[in-house]
């Protein structure tokens, strides 16, 4: 089983930006935990939703040949608590990409409002620690992920 | 986008286009803006004698932060290699045996980093202090090397 913290893309402009929805729930075990009686989501949490936005965003741009790390957290803030039955909204735009990496930043949000700013960077882990042996199939992008796309307003970029 | 320090309703390029070149100075600063961003550093700890990794703390990923981030911020393009060399001449026998570079090796060195003073590390080159010769110095060389080529 994987974690998937996001639950569909709404928006998907490829190697442009992509926009995915999560929507919290009290069913998800860990908030009954975080905190007692004061339910909200982990902060670490938003930031994997927001890599697996921008991952997939990443990977797809290079047809998912590539297996896409996080490698850097570049900005992390947070401005607001998320509760149970909450909606994100999550952004995430590609800043620059190259063979080796890419960067993206990227907003959260709930009804229009700002709940964090996340900046990331990842690595495409073949091009960029040399003579290291990875397996050679795509672990990254396991077919659990690329399902995620599937019913996604998809537009392809004009170029 | 950035804006020029000398005049701060113009972009970085498009100052460049009216002034043609930017001072050494502004470079600095520009330069300057990027690592405290990139690194998580203070202003005062970006002096152009500071080396990115000894005294900055910059790992592997932060040398892609940093080109992505010199290449917004001048409007400029950059191959990996050609501004953080290091890497692909480390990995050839040829070049390194012993732990040091060999002449060839430093001869290799040279023709790739044009922006780098690399004599003194020519002395006695070892593959430890090769580090030390990215600063924030040479990336302000470098920088103006490619804004006078455009």
């Amino acid at each position: 089983m994987r974690w998937i913290w996001i639950d569909k893309f709404v928006e998907f402009n490829s190697g442009q930006n992509a926009v995915a929805i999560k929507n919290v729930t009290l069913a998800e075990e860990h908030l009954h935990d975080h905190f007692p009686g004061f339910p909200i989501m982990p902060e670490c949490l938003m930031i994997e939703a927001m890599a697996q936005t921008a991952g997939i965003l990443v990977g797809e741009a290079k047809k998912f040949q590539e297996k896409v790390i996080l490698a850097k957290i570049k900005k992390a803030v947070f401005h607001d608590y998320v509760r149970p039955g909450d909606t994100l909204r999550l952004s995430a735009k590609i800043e620059s990409i190259a063979p080796e990496a890419a960067s993206t930043t990227g907003t959260i949000t709930c009804d229009d409002k700002l709940i964090a700013d996340i900046d990331l960077m990842f690595s495409h882990i073949d091009q960029n620690l040399a003579g290291k042996e990875f397996p050679k199939e795509n672990f990254v992008f396991t077919d659990m992920f690329k399902s995620l796309l599937q019913g996604a307003v998809f537009q392809k970029a004009d170029k | 986008m950035r804006f020029c320090s000398c005049a701060p309703w113009f972009s970085v390029s498009q100052c460049m286009e009216i002034n043609m070149a930017m001072d050494r100075e502004q470079v600095l600063e520009q330069v300057k803006t990027v690592m405290v961003d990139a690194l998580g550093v203070d202003d005062d700890e970006v002096k152009p004698e500071a080396t990115l990794m000894g005294d900055l703390g910059a790992e592997s990923i932060d040398f892609l932060d940093i080109v992505f981030r010199l290449e917004k911020a001048f409007g400029i393009k950059i191959a990996r290699e050609e501004l953080f060399p290091a890497e692909t001449l480390m990995n050839n026998p040829e070049f390194v045996s012993n732990g040091k570079l060999t002449a060839k090796g430093v001869a290799e060195l040279k023709a790739k980093m044009p922006h780098t003073d690399v004599s003194e590390f020519a002395k006695n080159p070892e593959l430890s202090k090769l580090p030390d010769l990215f600063t924030v110095g040479m990336i302000v060389n470098y920088v103006e090397s490619k804004l006078k080529a455009a």
